[in-house]
């Protein structure tokens, strides 16, 4: 291995730290809105800022690295990691969306069992985790198939604000707490559309070739 | 997981520490440098930083080359040269009426642009400088005439061939036996002249990984024109044009951030 390759492996390393991150957020977050657990929720509202740094030293190694004027897959790695930093960043945003507005749920009495919301965080979960794990063993069949499932999430979030769309209309009083759902299974589907990114990313790491905005049957 | 520190300064995320902390070696102070009248080199200043590889990069011309030969006094053997103000190496001025310059330049090596082997074997190259500085046994030279192949990662490629002429060997080959034979003698610093100019690219990058491990041991400033191996090898950039020290800072600041618009002008390839 060059010293430049071992700088690369250091930048992958440094990815998958920060998806560890974004993934334990997100994970956390849908644990303490089910269990109303609010020390948990403020955890992990302040350890977003290491999912902050981590994505700031990501760029910082990306930008020396290109200054090297790599070639090939090298440079599409580096450039690749620079907008899956950005990704996972955003989806440690989102890990903290939901923890704030599950302090706020938890002021009142639970509007009703939650079922789908911890359905749509297994399924947006499933799919970053399966596009890590194409990025990491350079699997674009997996990363690909990542991708048709964030229909299921978008889904799922309709149907879920159908749903408390009809609660607020049969009893405002609601009100506050089916928009605090609702922004929380927006907050997953936004997660699902990160991995999905993310996926495209792999793709275009691996196989050079731009998949995005292509619908579903064309990738 | 364990606690992520922040670096205490936001903005340098990616430097190591080691390439702030490392302790100065080389100093030059004022340094003019005259051929005949005309001025090659003009109040050139500079701290170079010991175990750490520091590039000099400016156009054709700009005194790079013929800094870099102060620090070994190359520079001594051009009629008509006079150089005035000091430099140091370890707190030495080594333009001193009693410095031995035989011995400056044991331990400061130089690797030229031209591989430059003596028309000898590969072993007596290697052997030549330390027999010159008095070393007499032959297991011994035995050994370092190894381990100096090893350091240059040439020993694999020749250890069946020791006794064949240096001059059979590839241009690259030969590069790295130029570099075996400086380290040969255990110098503190190595002086490279645009060491991988003439070489092919995969014989470049062989250099420039022998670089990054030699830096374990040795203080190099590299001569480079190709301002990408700058930033593959170096912790230091300075940039000269026309005989002043434009710029001097670390290698990633140099390349993605510069501080005069002289060297953003430069490495951005739109001068003169």
């Amino acid at each position: 291995m060059t010293h430049f390759e071992s700088e690369l492996a250091a930048l992958k390393q440094k990815l998958l730290l920060m998806a560890s991150h974004a993934e334990s957020a997100v994970n956390n977050a849908i644990k303490a809105l089910v269990d109303r657990d609010d020390d948990l929720a403020r955890k992990v509202a302040e350890d977003d800022d290491k999912i902050d740094h981590l994505e700031q030293e990501v760029d910082a190694a990306c930008i020396a690295l290109l200054a090297k004027a790599p070639l090939a897959t090298q440079l599409r790695l580096i450039t690749s990691a620079m907008k899956i930093a950005r990704d996972l960043e955003r989806v440690g945003d989102e890990a903290t969306t939901i923890a704030r507005r599950s302090l706020d749920l938890s002021q009142e009495p639970q509007l009703k069992a939650y079922v789908d919301i911890p359905r749509m965080a297994t399924m947006a979960m499933a799919m970053l985790n399966d596009a890590l794990g194409a990025f990491v063993n350079g699997d674009t069949a997996r990363a690909r198939a990542v991708i048709p499932r964030d229909k299921d999430v978008d889904q799922l979030n309709k149907q879920l604000y159908r749903e408390l769309a009809s609660f607020m209309i049969e009893k405002p009083t609601t009100i506050t707490r089916c928009l605090n759902l609702m922004t929380i299974s927006k907050a997953l589907e936004r997660i699902a559309d990160h991995a999905k990114n993310v996926a495209e990313d792999v793709v275009y790491l691996y196989e050079a070739r731009d998949i995005r905005h292509l619908g579903a049957t064309a990738a | 997981m364990a606690a992520i520190t922040l670096p205490s300064d936001p903005v340098d995320l990616v430097t190591p520490p080691g390439l702030l902390s490392a302790a100065p070696l080389i100093e030059a102070k004022n340094v003019e440098l005259f051929y005949g009248s005309s001025r090659a080199l003009k109040g050139i200043d500079i701290t170079i930083k010991e175990k750490l590889v520091t590039a000099f990069i400016g156009p054709s011309g700009c005194g790079k080359s013929t800094f870099l030969r102060c620090f070994n006094r190359m520079n001594d053997l051009i009629d008509n040269v006079r150089i005035t103000g000091q430099c140091l190496i370890g707190g030495e001025d080594i333009y001193a009426k009693d410095v031995d310059v035989i011995e400056l330049r044991k331990r400061v090596g130089m690797v030229f642009q031209r591989s430059n082997p003596f028309p000898k074997s590969i072993y007596d190259n290697i052997a030549y400088g330390l027999r010159l500085h008095g070393t007499k046994d032959k297991s011994e030279i035995d050994g370092v005439v190894e381990s100096s192949l090893r350091g240059a990662a040439l020993w694999d490629e020749v250890k069946d061939r020791l006794h064949s002429s240096a001059l059979g060997l590839s241009g690259g080959q030969q590069q790295r036996l130029c570099i075996a034979r400086a380290i040969a003698i255990r110098p503190e610093i190595i002086l490279m002249d645009e060491p991988a100019s003439a070489l092919d690219p995969l014989a470049t990058v062989k250099i420039e990984e022998l670089i990054l491990e030699l830096k374990k041991e040795f203080t190099i400033v590299i001569v480079t024109h190709n301002m990408q191996q700058a930033t593959r090898i170096s912790d230091y950039t300075a940039f000269f044009y026309i005989g002043e020290l434009i710029e001097y800072d670390l290698t990633t600041k140099i390349f993605t951030n510069p501080a005069k618009k002289q060297t953003e002008d430069y490495v951005t390839g739109r001068f003169g």
